[in-house]
């Protein structure tokens, strides 16, 4: 099911006695999400996703705009009648029934034409817990289960009713965090199985960009970027989606284009064009750095660690923004403690230009 | 060695429990007992501490005392209308005190009223509201002629209209701490299980009886349990209404026959109170075990 967000936004009224503009929570959202992918709704706490994730539940009503699932408007409809299945951030199974019930309960509300026989009801029921794997679990209460079993209650009575759409919100912040790999696969691939178009909500980049098809980035209730996960990571729009997506995050220098060239520091680091001279933010991902002695960019070494794969350079720099430079480089490089300075060369596809005002990214090519 | 160790710090235990063990020995443990051994001994004096003898005459007599076969009637009748009456009212106003947003708090400070205020003094407010003397009517039956009825004396006439007084006047008296611990226990229900249940379209009185009473359970359980002891020991509530001859007024309960007993006009038979106290106890007992045994498969901790 294809759903489609036309100029979604949704104000709250101000609390505040001083200030009485509304807040508000999302803004202008407009997106067609593509029948059977899964939408990853990134951002830090506060910025609207939740709330985007309640407009399409219905549990909220937006204050403009529209929502459609593929041709038909739900945007006053209440939730019962979407057709969606919803997972909480803390699963809400209830507690008192067992596992069995919980799954079994959305199926016993329905009504007239739609009502199941007893039999139809176990037969789905058995159904949603083999796709989450969870057959044997069936006779016991929420509380004897662990953090992951109760998500994948959670997700089975979303999906007994084989929703339209499948929501989620922060699905795997109340797990610990080998349990959370675990558990992203297997969202994955319940998603994969069953085809339906899923929506989830995180804080977490990695978790997002690890599975969706595509993800939203939204800061402020306004969405900054949306697109696959890897376009997203190589070409962001604008400095905080530079900084928002990857870990360790990206390097910020105070720059300068003068000349057709790149200045960070007193150091030309790269001969571009297309940006006329001005001062800049530089944004270089940690694997954009290329150790080498003769390199344009110098910095004062503070440390190295070394992680088996690969080898971290941690050095200082006076134009950067953040307190330390990151470099992350093959283990075949040797750096001894002793030195004081590490010259760097940039790959130019890993250094993203800003504007110094807007924040937006500035396009340029290299002079070879 | 470790023996040794283990007395001392078991003994530094015992210590620390003495002070609450000797109090609730001398002020619980020992007038319990006391009262057991009293209710065996035959016409035991307090002034001389003498008995005539010991065996299970003092149940005898109370059992076949038409006062006391009143009072449990009564008592019975009390427990029976006004327990499940009065949790069910109170569940009925929470609910819908935690539905409505504006003037809530007014409203709870309303239903909190009664609480404040001294049973003997509503007691007198409930006689006036229900008095009918030969040259004046109360309020109620006032209203009573309005709607064309004609009028009853609710605290000197027929046993029904006084037990209606009693059971409406108990009931009035117990609500609001009943209504204030159900709203906590509404207030603390999480929202996410509502929203989980509009999600999958269940229906108000599905989501109340499926999702809102298994919840609140526990609460609702210790209302009951405390209410059936509560009412069990009704006696303040019958002396505000009608005053201290309740034998008269038949309407005695339980332990206004044990107070008859010890103190009142016919009083100065301890053993006979103490039988009646032991009744009464094993009485309250019973029911307490068997609400504890309904529990079992109702309350959802």
């Amino acid at each position: 099911m294809e759903v489609i967000l036309r100029n979604l936004t949704k104000k709250f009224p101000s609390r505040d006695r001083k200030n009485h503009d509304d807040v508000i929570a999302v803004n202008d959202f407009n997106f067609t999400i593509p029948d059977g992918k899964l939408i990853g709704l990134l951002g830090s706490s506060g910025c609207g996703k939740s709330t985007t994730l309640n407009l399409i539940s219905g549990l909220l009503k937006p204050t403009g705009g529209q929502i459609f699932f593929g041709e038909d408007d739900v945007t006053n409809l209440p939730p019962e009648n979407r057709g969606i299945g919803l997972v909480f951030q803390n699963y809400a199974l209830y507690p008192h029934l067992t596992v069995k019930k919980n799954i079994m309960f959305p199926l016993q509300n329905l009504k007239g034409k739609d009502k199941l026989s007893k039999e139809e009801m176990l037969k789905k029921v058995y159904e949603a817990a083999k796709l989450v794997q969870i057959e044997e679990l069936m006779d016991r209460k929420p509380g004897e289960l662990s953090g992951g079993q109760q998500q994948r209650v959670a997700i089975a009575r979303a999906l007994v009713k084989m929703p339209r759409v499948l929501l989620l919100d922060e699905p795997l912040s109340n797990l610990d965090a080998r349990l959370r790999l675990q558990t992203r696969e297997e969202i994955r691939r319940i998603q994969r199985e069953t085809r339906i178009t899923t929506i989830f909500v995180t804080h977490d980049q990695e978790e997002a960009m690890s599975i969706s098809d595509m993800i939203v980035v939204m800061k402020e209730g306004v969405v900054q970027q949306i697109g696959k996960p890897q376009e997203v990571y190589d070409s962001p729009v604008n400095l905080f989606v530079a900084k928002f997506l990857g870990t360790p995050p990206i390097n910020v220098f105070d720059g300068e284009v003068r000349n057709h060239k790149l200045y960070i520091g007193e150091d030309a680091v790269l001969e571009i064009k297309g940006i006329a001279d001005q001062k800049v933010y530089v944004g270089i991902r940690p694997e954009g750095f290329i150790l080498k002695e003769d390199g344009p960019l110098s910095c004062n070494l503070s440390g190295v660690e070394v992680m088996g794969r690969d080898i971290s350079v941690v050095s200082t720099n006076k134009a950067s923004l953040n307190p330390t430079v990151r470099a992350i480089v093959g283990t075949e490089n040797k750096v001894s403690i002793g030195e004081v300075c590490v010259r760097f060369a940039l790959k130019p596809s890993k250094v993203h230009i800003f504007n110094r005002e807007t924040e937006e990214k500035l396009e340029f090519e290299t002079l070879a | 060695m470790k023996r040794t160790k283990l007395d001392v710090s078991s003994l530094k235990g015992w210590l620390y429990l003495l002070p609450a063990i000797l109090f609730l020995g001398f002020f619980m443990v020992y007038p319990l007992i006391d009262v057991f051994v009293y209710s065996f001994e035959e016409g035991y004096n307090s002034a001389s501490q003498t008995y005539f003898g010991t065996g299970f005459y003092n149940y005898s007599y109370v059992l076949h005392d038409p006062y006391f076969l009143q009072a449990v009637k009564n008592t019975f009748i009390l427990v029976i209308i006004t327990v499940p009456l009065s949790t069910g009212i109170a569940l009925l106003i929470s609910v819908g005190l935690s539905s409505v947003k504006p003037l809530r708090e007014l409203y709870q400070t309303v239903y909190f009223l009664p609480y404040v205020t001294n049973t003997l003094a509503v007691g007198l407010v409930f006689m006036i509201l229900f008095k009918k003397t030969a040259y004046s009517d109360g309020l109620v039956n006032l209203l009573i002629n309005w709607f064309g009825g004609s009028s009853v004396d609710f605290i000197d006439g027929p046993y029904w209209a006084k037990m209606f007084v009693l059971c409406f006047y108990t009931i009035w008296v117990v609500m609001p701490f009943k209504i204030l611990i159900l709203t906590s226990a509404l207030s603390s229900v999480n929202q996410d299980y509502y929203n989980a249940a509009r999600v999958d379209g269940t229906s108000k009185l599905r989501i109340f009886g499926r999702i809102t009473l298994p919840m609140i359970s526990p609460m609702i359980f210790y209302l009951v349990i405390t209410g059936f002891i509560g009412a069990f020991k009704a006696y303040s509530d019958a002396v505000a209404l009608f005053g201290t001859d309740l034998n008269a007024a038949e309407m005695n309960t339980i332990v206004g026959y044990v107070y008859d007993m010890l103190y009142g006009d016919s009083g100065g038979y301890p053993s006979y109170a103490s039988a009646a106290a032991i009744i009464l106890f094993a009485i309250v007992l019973t029911i307490t075990c068997i609400n504890l045994l309904i529990s079992k498969k109702n309350v959802h901790y």
